[in-house]
């Protein structure tokens, strides 16, 4: 009886015990939330560091993911290779006639450079990375790359898939990064709209096609207008294509970007020498106050 | 009488099982796919695993596991952090809280439960994320999320009882 007694008790701590661990790991995921509200350098250097730990495990898995994708894909084109002949002829046709203009127009290009002393762009670096981790779009656009600051790669840095941009790197870790999409709902990159020169602001909002926000003066934009970035804020060079025009409806425009996200799986992670978007870039406020106080 | 060393590793190998599984879900969500169709729906495979582990070896799935296994979901994932851990550490609560109602039902009973438990969920982690972005999200990828998830219930299930029969039946 005592002894029954005893275990009794005992069992009785252990639930209690139990119960407090479960309560404090709540308390301890939603103060996570808050410090990880308040963009605190700790929370980011943790996430960074087990991202980094993970990304050897995703990289080796995502491997023979993409050889069964792209095996299926081979399928698929198998079926409508007839079809894509013909419309490849007939862009190659086209394409033969840009490239004549193009010829003209480099020449041309070149020569009036030399008379107006222009000085050149700078040279831009470039990384490519592999994409290791993607889960999904319900609560953001964002994506694992294998490649981190040990390999060049910077905050803000310009992320392209052939010649568009696709989006810019959020989060650094040792050897891996992530990149945030331009559709997700944190991105906000400066562009201009091509045809007219609108400068506006593309912002995602976590659907396939992002909005085009703040647009500058009177807007004269109709759908299959090509969207580019825009030199303002110094983040991107001008002229990265991103999109076209999608639709124009009750003051929403929306832009389908040139790529989509199920085609990433090699991305350039590009320095320009530019300062880039920054996301969780704060001023230097503890220095400024020994300064005040010194005087 | 103490169990001879191989036993005991033995033993501890079959325990890790279920936290393994947990966290090969996780990384099997993460595998960008490539498909078109799928772009950017991902079933809620860890969820499933907590769930199925909560219920049938809560000894060896404690809710400090459910935690640390949402916390990496959040990192990898890109949610703001402690979003998947509070929801995968609740679903461990209630899922191993209720589990007598569980054992000896049938499997539609299991399913059904399940669903409740991941509208919740899924729910629970839009509802968190919106508060902490302050701005409405879509809930359409939510809510194929979950019927893919759903649908994919059954499959999971199996594969999961066939893993804990092969390695758990005795320890």
């Amino acid at each position: 009886m005592k002894q029954s007694g005893a275990v009794g008790r005992l069992a009785t701590l252990r639930l209690m015990a139990q119960r407090f661990a479960f309560v404090s790991l709540v308390v301890a995921a939603v103060a996570l939330m808050i410090l990880g509200k308040a963009d605190i350098i700790l929370i980011e250097r943790t996430r960074t560091a087990v991202a980094d730990a993970v990304a050897p495990i995703l990289d080796a898995l995502s491997r023979p993911a993409t050889t069964i994708a792209e095996f299926s894909e081979s399928i698929r084109e198998l079926a409508s290779l007839r079809a894509e002949n013909a419309r490849l002829k007939q862009e190659n046709l086209r394409l033969q006639h840009w490239q004549t203009v193009a010829r003209r127009l480099d020449t041309e290009n070149s020569v009036l450079h030399e008379q107006l002393n222009v000085v050149g762009d700078p040279d831009s670096a470039f990384i490519t990375a592999r994409v290791i981790g993607d889960l999904g779009s319900a609560f953001g656009h964002s994506m694992l790359l294998n490649s981190g600051s040990r390999d060049g790669v910077r905050k803000g840095q310009a992320v392209l898939s052939g010649e568009a941009l696709i989006g810019y790197i959020a989060e650094v870790g040792d050897r891996s990064s992530r990149l945030l999409l331009l559709t997700d709902i944190s991105a906000k990159i400066p562009v201009v709209v091509e045809s007219s020169r609108t400068r506006a602001i593309l912002s995602g909002d976590n659907k396939s096609r992002p909005k085009l926000n703040y647009v500058a003066g009177s807007p004269s934009i109709s759908v299959g207008d090509r969207v580019v970035t825009a030199a303002s804020g110094a983040a991107f060079p001008p002229g990265l294509p991103i999109g076209v025009v999608a639709s124009v409806s009750d003051g929403v425009i929306r832009v389908e970007p040139f790529i989509h996200r199920h085609e990433l799986e090699f991305v350039a992670i590009v320095d320009f020498g530019l300062g880039g978007i920054l996301p969780f870039e704060k001023p230097a406020m503890p220095e400024r106050r020994r300064r005040g106080a010194d005087n | 009488m103490r169990a001879s060393l191989w036993v005991r590793m033995d033993t501890w190998v079959r325990h890790m099982v279920p936290v393994g599984v947990t966290f090969a879900l996780l990384l099997l969500t993460a595998i960008p796919t490539h498909l078109p169709a799928l772009s950017g729906i991902v079933p809620m495979l860890p969820l499933m695993g907590v769930y199925y582990w909560s219920i049938y070896r809560p000894d060896l799935l404690p809710a400090w596991v459910a935690f640390a296994i949402g916390l990496l979901y959040d990192i990898i994932g890109g949610t703001p952090l402690g979003v998947n851990a509070l929801v995968l550490l609740v679903v461990q609560g209630v899922a191993a809280g209720q589990r007598r109602f569980f054992l000896g039902k049938s499997f539609l009973v299991a399913w059904w439960a399940f669903g409740l438990l991941a509208a919740g969920a899924a729910g629970a982690t839009w509802l968190l994320v919106v508060m902490l972005y302050g701005r409405a999200l879509d809930a359409s990828p939510v809510i194929f999320e979950y019927l893919l998830t759903m649908g994919l219930f059954p499959l999971l299930t199996w594969i999961l009882a066939r893993t804990q029969m092969a390695f758990l039946k005795e320890v």
